[in-house]
């Protein structure tokens, strides 16, 4: 496999240096790899605080990391060219949580589609570039006609955050990362977008690195799921595996937090006390330790590594001590390959001029 | 509740959000509102408590509680009212909490304001009783808003509406700013107390999850309209609005990875509403009489109520 873009066991500290403040640690040692061959949904999934967002910026080398790297086509980020950059800034695109922040207030939304049309030349004539920016509109369930000319104000949120999609749409790009994207947008037109995700990633070839706190939704869309807790990993890998049989106690309380939209009614009748943990960093062994109910002396010591439970899922607990270790930088490519069910045909990357 | 309507007046015209709502509330029940954002679930809890402010005015209708009308009482009266009859779980405990007061200070002071005479050691006691029945630790009551977590947080603001003991508890999302694990920690603490007053509770939320799991009744609301009232149950297994039935298709489950089915179209616009009935454009089922006449809200079968000409 060939990786497009690959975070390499980084570490973001934030705060800390000349003044003795507190400092964070957003994400330690975490490696993840975007297959450019065989696209896939990788959803990143955590509570506040988990270091999801940090990653995402990471890798879109808005964040530069403590320790660690962050490369695209094998190429660190921080000592890329301009050329590499602008390559890179159409290859890999982004759609954030918040579609009121990422609009100039003065400019039509027109402005957010026509620039990389032009920027990219994606389109020789006015014609040729309405007639993608109508197609990427359209393929996000939006009217053209309704949209354009519109100042930002004048659109819905939902409506905000589906000209974002169209917008990374129209570049083609090769890697998606979604943060948040449908958590401030109207439930019946939530399952919409992340419908146009999907299709992005089975039609035209694109990676979706998806970054939601919800689970569910993450279920829904993804191939693999990397569940961090305060900046690490608790347990990643095949999607089925990790949300139908979690493995590490956070995942399991996660998994059985969420309320079912169901008729079985089984959400507050199942007791697990687990105590709401001071929000205080804990200086060595597992982060989850002080709210786990399975904790044992080593856990309060050091931090669990990596289990390798299944072929294709990992679990940072010591409760899993009998699986063979998975080194941190191997994580990136042993949980992210798509299984060999995946359909014949994703290989070549539709690219259209 | 009878026939309430909630205008708002913007600069564009008046917009009608809430519109010819009735509904009745339960002794001991938990009535959920639900539905997209703009579809008039906050306004017409918020209109139970007359918190409709300034352009919104509540324009016609009755809320009844315990054979009076809510809405003809003195602005005085209605202030007594709120807390000790209802009390409202604010949406975003973090900014519900005055930041410069200690907690005790602040359920104390709600306490005296409704006229309860206490001694110093009293109060502080009711206090410490408070926050132990909504799980906080008895420290928690010299602390200041911003020492606690979000959860904690909105724990506090469910031990101040309970501290007069109401009848009924309106909570409107009061959870959509926590995560899932601290959800639940929540709920399950609104639903302890809930049972110990034999308080009603409405929750207001666009989480359909949330409402399974936790209302008895369910409302959907679409354009300022209830279109539709059932057991929730019955809701989740048989519900008798097309809008319902596709708002619980759309959601994505942990039981099967399925294709998305979202609603076609766009939420209307309350300013410029379709004639007919307000979903019809966007209704695989409508006909002739939607595109026309506003169907009026009827009971389909026992205790299940919706507003639509297909029934």
């Amino acid at each position: 496999m060939t990786t497009l873009l690959e975070a390499r066991r980084v570490t973001r500290i934030f705060g800390g240096g000349l003044f003795g403040r507190r400092s964070t640690l957003a994400l330690e040692d975490f490696s993840l790899a975007i297959d450019g061959d065989r696209p896939s949904i990788i959803a990143v999934v955590g509570e506040s605080g988990s270091g999801k967002t940090t990653l995402g910026r990471l890798l879109l080398g808005l964040t530069v990391p403590t320790r660690g790297q962050v490369l695209y086509k094998g190429q660190n980020l921080q000592k890329m060219s301009g050329a590499d950059w602008r390559a890179f800034r159409r290859d890999v695109q982004v759609i954030f949580q918040d579609p009121y922040g990422v609009y100039n207030p003065f400019y039509r939304v027109d402005h957010v589609l026509t620039t990389p049309v032009a920027k990219f030349g994606l389109a020789t004539s006015r014609a040729g570039a309405r007639r993608l920016i109508d197609e990427a509109l359209r393929a996000v369930g939006l009217r053209p006609e309704e949209t354009l000319g519109r100042f930002p104000h004048q659109l819905s949120g939902g409506q905000r955050q589906r000209v974002m999609v169209a917008r990374a749409l129209l570049l083609r790009p090769r890697v998606i990362l979604a943060d948040e994207p449908v958590s401030m947008v109207d439930a019946s037109l939530r399952a919409t977008i992340l419908a146009s995700l999907r299709t992005m990633n089975r039609e035209l070839g694109i990676s979706i690195v998806y970054i939601t706190h919800d689970l569910a939704t993450a279920y829904q869309i993804s191939d693999t799921i990397v569940v961090l807790y305060r900046g690490s990993v608790a347990e990643a890998g095949d999607v089925e595996l990790v949300v139908k049989q979690s493995q590490h106690p956070y995942t399991q309380l996660l998994v059985s937090s969420i309320p079912l939209a169901s008729p079985e009614r089984t959400w507050m009748t199942t007791h697990a006390t687990v105590p709401a943990g001071p929000q205080g960093a804990t200086d060595t062994g597992c982060k989850f330790a002080v709210r786990c109910l399975f904790v044992e002396p080593p856990c309060r010591e050091t931090a669990p590594p990596l289990f390798q439970t299944d072929r294709r899922r990992a679990v940072s607990c010591y409760l899993y001590r009998g699986a063979p270790t998975l080194a941190a930088d191997a994580m990136g490519n042993a949980l992210t390959a798509p299984t060999e069910s995946a359909q014949p045909g994703r290989t070549g990357v539709t690219r259209t001029p | 509740m009878r026939d309430l309507v909630v205008y708002y007046n913007t600069p564009l015209g008046a917009v009608k959000a809430a519109d010819s709502i009735s509904f009745s509330l339960r002794a001991g029940e938990r009535l959920g509102f639900a539905g997209e954002s703009g579809s008039g679930k906050s306004t017409t809890a918020l209109a139970i408590l007359r918190m409709i402010k300034p352009p919104g005015r509540i324009d016609a209708g009755e809320v009844w509680l315990d054979g009076v009308n809510l809405l003809t009482l003195t602005d005085e009266a209605m202030r007594q009212v709120r807390l000790a009859r209802i009390a409202l779980i604010p949406q975003g405990s973090m900014n519900a909490l005055n930041p410069v007061m200690r907690i005790k200070e602040q359920i104390a002071d709600a306490l005296r304001d409704h006229g309860l005479r206490m001694s110093r050691r009293q109060g502080d006691e009711r206090v410490r009783e408070l926050l132990e029945s909504v799980g906080l630790q008895s420290e928690v009551a010299d602390m200041f808003p911003h020492e606690l977590s979000g959860g904690m947080k909105q724990r506090a603001c469910i031990a101040i509406a309970i501290s007069l003991r109401p009848r009924v508890i309106i909570a409107d999302e009061p959870t959509s700013a926590l995560d899932v694990v601290v959800q639940k920690q929540v709920m399950e603490t609104l639903a302890r107390v809930q049972k110990d007053l034999g308080a009603s509770v409405i929750l207001v939320g666009h989480d359909m999850g949330l409402m399974a799991q936790f209302v008895d009744r369910l409302g959907v609301m679409y354009a300022g309209k209830l279109i539709e009232v059932s057991p929730v149950r019955e809701i989740f297994t048989q519900p008798l609005h097309p809008y319902t039935r596709m708002l619980i298709a759309s959601l994505p489950s942990l039981e099967q990875k399925g294709t998305f089915h979202g609603i076609p179209g766009l939420l209307p616009l309350l300013r410029d509403l379709p004639p007919g009935c307000a979903f019809h454009p966007r209704c695989p089922q409508a006909f002739d009489r939607c595109r026309t006449e506003e169907p009026r809200p009827r009971e389909a079968r026992p205790d299940g109520w919706a507003a639509c000409h297909l029934l």
